[in-house]
Formats: C-alpha cells, sequence, structure tokens
C-alpha cells in the first residue's frame, strides 16, 4: 500500500479538498439543517468510495516494459523468499539458463508483518531473508551459474519493479508455495506480475514439505 | 552485491532500504498528524458530547448569552488558508530552485500565521465570557485554544525554516525541512477548517 499522502503538495491538495468539502456542508447546512446533514452523508460516503476505489486502482496492472539488456546475456530475475532453496527452482533456473550466456539475479522480498513494516522494524525480516538467499546463491553458483542476489522490498510487486529498474532482465521467475499454501498467489501475485511486466513468466511451485520428508 | 561474506563482515543493523516507499521523515511526521488527530478528536469528542446531551438551554447553542464570532474567525481562516498557498508557494519555488520564491512564500507564512494567532487572542479578550463559566465556554477555549497552541509550534518550524532559508539551506535536491514542516502547517490548516466549522458556524 502507498500512503495518499506523500509530499507537501499533496498536503496542500488536500486543504483544498477539505475546504470544498466543509463549503458544500455549511452551504447545505445553512439552507436547511437536514440538507447539510444529507449532503455530510453523501460526501463522506463518495470520498470512501473514491479512497477505495483508488486503492483498487492502484493495485491494478500497469505494463512497464524493460529496458533491452545487452544482446550477449541472458538476464534472469528470479524472485523468491521462503522456497528460494527449493529444488524446484534450481531446476528450472538451469534449465532456463541453458546453452546461453545467463546471468541470474535472486531478489528475496524481506517479508513482515504491516505493523513491523510501518514502524520501519524491518532488521529480522530482512536477517531472516538474507540467510536465506546466501543459502540459495551458494547452491547456484555450485550448480555452475553466475547468480547474485539482493534483499527486496517486503511487497513482492514492488521488489520485482525495483530489480527490473537496476538490473534488466529477459525473463521472470516467480517462485511460491503451492496453491493453498502460498500467501503469494493468495494475493495474485503471480497474475498481477504476468500484466504488470512485459517479460516472460515462469512460475514455480515450490513444495518444501516434500522436500522436508 | 549482497553476499554471505559481506553480511558478515558487516556491522550493526542492515543498511536502510526505502525502496520507493514514503521515506521515514516524512512517515515520523504522518505518525505525529495521526496522534495529533487523535488529541483533537478526544476534545471534538468532549465538545460533540457536551453539545448533544446539554438539554438545559432547550436545546439552543450556543447557550443564551453567548456569541460566536463566526465573521472575525471567518476572516482569520481565510488568512490562514492563504497562509496554506504561500507555503505550497514556498515549497513550490524551491524545487524549481527558485530561493527568492521560497524565501517570500516562508515569510509570508510567518506573517500571516502570527496574524491569524494576534486576531485569536484579540478576540479572546473581547468574547466576554472564560473557560470557568460553562462547559460551553470550555470546550470553545479547549478547541480553539488547543489549535492555536499547535499554530504556535508551526510558527516556530516555520521561523527555523525561513531562518535556514535566508542561511542558504536548501536546494532543489535537498528541501526536506521545507517538506516536512510545509505538511504540519498544512495539517494545522486543515484541522481549522474543521474547528471553525464545527465550533463557529453549526
Amino acid at each position: 500500500m502507498k500512503s495518499p499522502v506523500r509530499s507537501e503538495a499533496d498536503a496542500f491538495r488536500f486543504v483544498l479538498m477539505t475546504i470544498g468539502y466543509f463549503a458544500l456542508i455549511v452551504i447545505g447546512y445553512f439552507i436547511d439543517h437536514w440538507l447539510g446533514l444529507a449532503v455530510f452523508v453523501v460526501l463522506t460516503a463518495g470520498v470512501a468510495w473514491f479512497v477505495l476505489g483508488r486503492r483498487g486502482e492502484q493495485e491494478k496492472p500497469v505494463r512497464q516494459a524493460p529496458a533491452p539488456s545487452p544482446p550477449e546475456q541472458h538476464r534472469i530475475l528470479v524472485v523468491a523468499n521462503e522456497t528460494v532453496g527449493g529444488g524446484e527452482l534450481l531446476g528450472t533456473i538451469r534449465g532456463r539458463a541453458e546453452g546461453r550466456n545467463a546471468v541470474v539475479l535472486v531478489v528475496c522480498p524481506a517479508l513482515n508483518s504491516p505493523l513491523r513494516h510501518w514502524a520501519s522494524d524491518e532488521d529480522d525480516a530482512r536477517t531472516a531473508a538474507q540467510e536465506r538467499l546466501d543459502r540459495s546463491l551458494e547452491g547456484m553458483r555450485a550448480a555452475g551459474l553466475e547468480a547474485d542476489g539482493e534483499i527486496g522490498d517486503g511487497d513482492p510487486i514492488q521488489a520485482i519493479e525495483d530489480a527490473i529498474r537496476t538490473f534488466r532482465p529477459d525473463e521472470l521467475v516467480v517462485s511460491t508455495h503451492p496453491e493453498g499454501r502460498s500467501h503469494w498467489l493468495e494475493r495474485g501475485v503471480v497474475d498481477k506480475a504476468r500484466e504488470r511486466f512485459a517479460l516472460p513468466l515462469t512460475h514455480v511451485v515450490v513444495d518444501l514439505d516434500v522436500h522436508r520428508s | 552485491m549482497t553476499t554471505a561474506a559481506e553480511a558478515h563482515d558487516h556491522h550493526g543493523p542492515p543498511p536502510i532500504h526505502y525502496s520507493s516507499r514514503v521515506t521515514p521523515a516524512v512517515l515520523g511526521m504522518f505518525l505525529f498528524i495521526g496522534s495529533e488527530i487523535m488529541l483533537f478528536g478526544s476534545f471534538f469528542t468532549v465538545y460533540f458530547f457536551d453539545r448533544i446531551v446539554n438539554h438545559s438551554f432547550g436545546g439552543q447553542w450556543p447557550p443564551p448569552g453567548y456569541h460566536r464570532p463566526a465573521f472575525v474567525a471567518g476572516v482569520n481562516t481565510l488568512i490562514l488558508i492563504t497562509s496554506s498557498f504561500t507555503m505550497h508557494w514556498a515549497d513550490s519555488s524551491i524545487k524549481k530552485g527558485n530561493r527568492a520564491g521560497m524565501q517570500a512564500g516562508l515569510m509570508l507564512t510567518v506573517l500571516l500565521g502570527l496574524t491569524f494567532l494576534l486576531t485569536q487572542v484579540v478576540e479572546y479578550h473581547r468574547l466576554g465570557f472564560n473557560t470557568s463559566n460553562t462547559s460551553f465556554a470550555a470546550t470553545f477555549f479547549g478547541l480553539t485554544g488547543l489549535h492555536a497552541c499547535h499554530v504556535f509550534v508551526g510558527l516556530a518550524i516555520l521561523a527555523v525554516m525561513t531562518t535556514r532559508a535566508f542561511r542558504g539551506h536548501f536546494s532543489p535536491e535537498h528541501h526536506h525541512g521545507i517538506e516536512i514542516g510545509g505538511i504540519y502547517w498544512h495539517f494545522v490548516d486543515v484541522m481549522w477548517i474543521v474547528v471553525y466549522v464545527t465550533v463557529y458556524l453549526l
């Protein structure tokens, strides 16, 4: 979620909207007290509808084409968190990289609770993500892949967007838990990423329970 | 690149990751404003409680014998709204590298804020009632006085911003001081509109 008021300019617009909001209520009130109340109810409902509608609008996908990478390299952006060390993911990446001069960037979003996120208490989340990432990178390098990694934003879509700006991938690999256990799938992260980013996307399902048993 | 070796060599918490979200300084101001809204909310609750449950005046509000100076407060409202425009002018100016515009905008904002505050002090003296008279008087002074305190704090922040502006601080790239102080000033303005409409008009 992005804050609707992020700057002085946004706050100034809020002042203007407040003036309009209360001006209409006061005008209605002086015509008739009940009209004032009705205007208040209608405007408040309208504001609530606009805010909620806008939130939905913000989540609508915006297609974003990345700048082309150097032709001699094939750049693969991998986004995964708890499943980052999964064998299925490693196999998929090896398959995608085979026969190419592939460079892999693994992004682990630092998953955090909303409360901790807004309190900027991300240390534990980032540390946990870093540990998973380090283990995963070791595995990839051992498999002969040229891989690098970084911790991303807690919001996976935001993390992909950030990485696209700097890494300029040719394709995207998103790894999740299976349906029913994956928060990302529940939130439609894979579908949103497909619609939002003009990149070939491979979705890998990693069942960690199978790995443990 | 962030590797295991680097992570182990690094002491202290991991580097701050802002992404494209709101910066900690702006977030801090929003959290502060959130607490302020709750503070004002408690005063408004008292005001409305008093207004709704107080039947001893036959439903008349304000109680007989009390006059709310709506016109003077209305003029004061226009002054404060104008100060939001000048504040926005200051912020827009520094973003474009116009230092003179920023300085003029801040100076005007300080002057308008001072005018608002002095007008309110003068109006308090002319009201003819004080906090100990009735619950209406107490809530009236409580709400408007609480807001006046915020204007005072806002003026102190603006004074620091203006001093820094005249000492050569701020640039199109670094103007966080203007941005955050501006957000606070707009909050004070919005809160006054709510107070004015609630206490003086309705």
